[in-house]
């Protein structure tokens, strides 16, 4: 801290610049073996190096061969896509009424929403398993989405209410006095100003959605509603005798690369949609 | 007489205040309603999906229910709560949530911290260092946690050949610090994206100055930085208990719950859904509820953590 704040010579860049890659490498390591594991063949796996010795395709072919990947990385892309729409339409609705308007049950509301974001999620595994199974939810796309918007939801409140008090929402009054009418100082001043915290606030609630196993693997049971992270889990490989540490690992690079891709182009947008809802709420 | 005229007059008065506050209020209801109306949606999904079953679950702790013998659905009252209370795998189960729960969180506040001021006052290459350090947040648990599995597991993986003959999934106390390191390496980046929130927070003036007036980097760190960050640090430190007392992924892919490193969800999982047993199980789903009820409390009431958003209410 000495160096930044008063100096920034040579010594300081080069002690930032260590410590950056410390960072960097504790940050990627797991990342990286996965991924290397995934490109070994079946003769290499076992031989512990960190960079394969002989490179190979075959374990992404053996998974996109098998019904059961396939079938699980649909289902695991509708679902979070279906439970990240429906939770950012209806958190954008009650953030702009948090930000906006003032209406009493407005503390209650933040109060109830922040309590289900910290609420054990496995307390609410029985419970939904019974009520699903008489619903005949159980094991369907709709008995995960359900859980799945209902914890996306604070989120995606906090996050939004947090960006929207930080529009100047003056413009839109102005733009009225120019003889817009309230629709269009909506969508010409407003919307271009909220879309990128509603964007954000979708890529936090598919990490989410993507990310969760308890849900997944309590709530289902088959292939018809599977996804990815609970599939993982009952991976056995092609045949029973296999070793599916291959397939498990080019199964795993797989729905990693969504993530690293929404890092890698939003870093920036997610840093900040992560702070700002958290702390400044 | 004119006391009569008076309330008369004051009558009047009243009347037309009430009509002029109605009128005014017709806007505020309008409001009002609107608000609402837009928040009625997701208010209805969180208590239908989280509320209900919350109670339901309450419900369920009290009665004999298992699936396995269905027909012999009871109401058992309290028994189910002196079953699990008195039983040493639940215990057990406890103790492996906390100890992770408490070591996890200190380790991460330190390195969350320590990485927190990295990113912030970082020279070089700022942005590499923040997408980098986004990255364990934002894979899937169950991933990294496979992929900390093949590498302690002998042969395959290459932490496990820095050890001679060992499989360190295979023994309790190995196994505790492996998970223990998933965890961490999987949720400090989280802590210190928060904390660097509370980083931006602390005012550059006030850090020249206790420079100029000669504290060291450190003096500056404790005296300075903290208490400024406090409230941060608080808000973190309460999502990340929470959060840390829910642990289960990194534990089902590592070790399963084998060799006693069941945390409270897992051994919860493993009565509902392996075992099939709705009553004990939630019995189990409401006593972490409870504890997690109990650790928010503590937080809040003793610490002074003021919830997200809670300081802005105040204001108004």
């Amino acid at each position: 801290m000495a160096e930044s704040t008063i100096g920034s010579g040579r010594g300081a860049k080069w002690r930032w610049g260590v410590l950056d890659l410390i960072v960097v490498v504790f940050a990627l390591i797991p990342v990286l073996w996965i991924a290397s594991l995934s490109f070994k063949t079946t003769a290499t796996l076992t031989d512990g190096k960190f960079i394969p010795r002989e490179w190979t395709l075959e374990n992404y072919r053996t998974i996109f061969q098998t019904d059961q990947f396939v079938r699980a990385l649909i289902n695991s892309i509708g679902i979070a896509l279906i439970s990240t729409l429906i939770a950012v339409v209806l958190g954008t609705m009650a953030a702009y009424a948090i930000a906006r308007l003032d209406f009493p049950g407005k503390g209650a509301l933040v109060g109830v929403s922040l309590l289900i974001a910290m609420f054990p999620q496995v307390s609410l595994i029985s419970p939904l398993f019974d009520i699903e199974r008489r619903l005949g939810l159980f094991d369907t796309w709709l008995g995960l989405i359900l859980p799945y918007i209902t914890f996306a939801l604070p989120l995606t409140i906090y996050t939004l209410s947090a960006f929207f008090k930080q529009i100047p929402w003056d413009l839109e009054k102005a733009a009225k006095m120019d003889g817009a009418t309230q629709g269009e100082a909506f969508r010409k001043v407003i919307a271009p100003l909220a879309a990128p915290g509603v964007f954000t606030t979708a890529i936090l609630a598919f990490i989410f959605c993507w990310n969760d196993f308890l849900f997944a693997i309590s709530l289902t049971s088959t292939e018809r509603s599977r996804t990815v992270p609970a599939a993982l889990s009952f991976f056995t490989g092609a045949s029973q005798f296999e070793d599916p540490t291959g397939a498990i690992s080019a199964a795993a690079v797989v729905i990693t690369i969504p993530i690293i891709l929404f890092v890698l182009f939003f870093q920036r947008r997610i840093v900040s949609g992560l702070t700002s809802g958290a702390v400044k709420g | 007489m004119t006391s009569v005229a008076d309330r008369g007059a004051k009558h009047r008065a009243e009347t037309l205040s009430k009509v002029d506050k109605a009128r005014l209020s017709e806007g505020k209801r309008a409001e009002r309603r609107l608000a609402w109306l837009l928040c009625a949606p997701a208010v209805l999904v969180m208590v239908a999906v989280a509320g209900y079953p919350i109670l339901y679950s309450v419900w369920l702790s009290l009665q004999r229910y298992d699936l396995k013998f269905p027909d012999e659905r009871e109401f058992v009252g309290l028994s189910n709560y002196v079953t699990v209370l008195s039983n040493e795998i639940w215990w057990t189960a406890f103790g492996v949530t906390t100890l992770i729960t408490v070591v996890t969180v200190a380790v991460e506040l330190v390195l969350g911290m320590a990485l927190a001021l990295i990113m912030h006052r970082t020279l070089v290459g700022r942005g590499v260092v923040r997408t980098a350090a986004l990255i364990p947040y934002g894979i899937v648990t169950v991933v990294a946690a496979f992929s900390w599995r093949y590498a302690w597991t002998p042969g395959t993986g290459y932490l496990a050949n820095l050890f001679e003959d060992s499989a360190p999934l295979t023994e309790r106390a190995s196994s505790l610090a492996i998970i223990m390191l998933a965890e961490i390496w999987k949720t400090t980046p989280f802590m210190a994206l928060l904390l660097m929130a509370g980083l931006a927070l602390v005012p550059e003036d006030l850090l020249k100055a206790a420079a100029m007036d000669g504290a060291t980097a450190w003096q500056r760190f404790t005296k300075v930085m903290l208490p400024v960050m406090k409230p941060a640090i608080l808000v973190a430190l309460l999502f990340r208990t929470l959060d840390a007392f829910r642990v289960f992924d990194n534990i089902y892919v590592l070790t399963a719950g084998a060799n006693d490193t069941s945390s409270v969800s897992m051994l919860t999982y493993n009565n509902l859904i392996r075992g099939l047993n709705l009553g004990i199980g939630s019995t189990m789903s409401v006593l972490i509820f409870v504890a997690v009820a109990i650790i928010a409390f503590i937080f809040v009431k003793l610490f002074g953590t003021a919830a997200p958003g809670s300081s802005e209410e105040g204001r108004r």
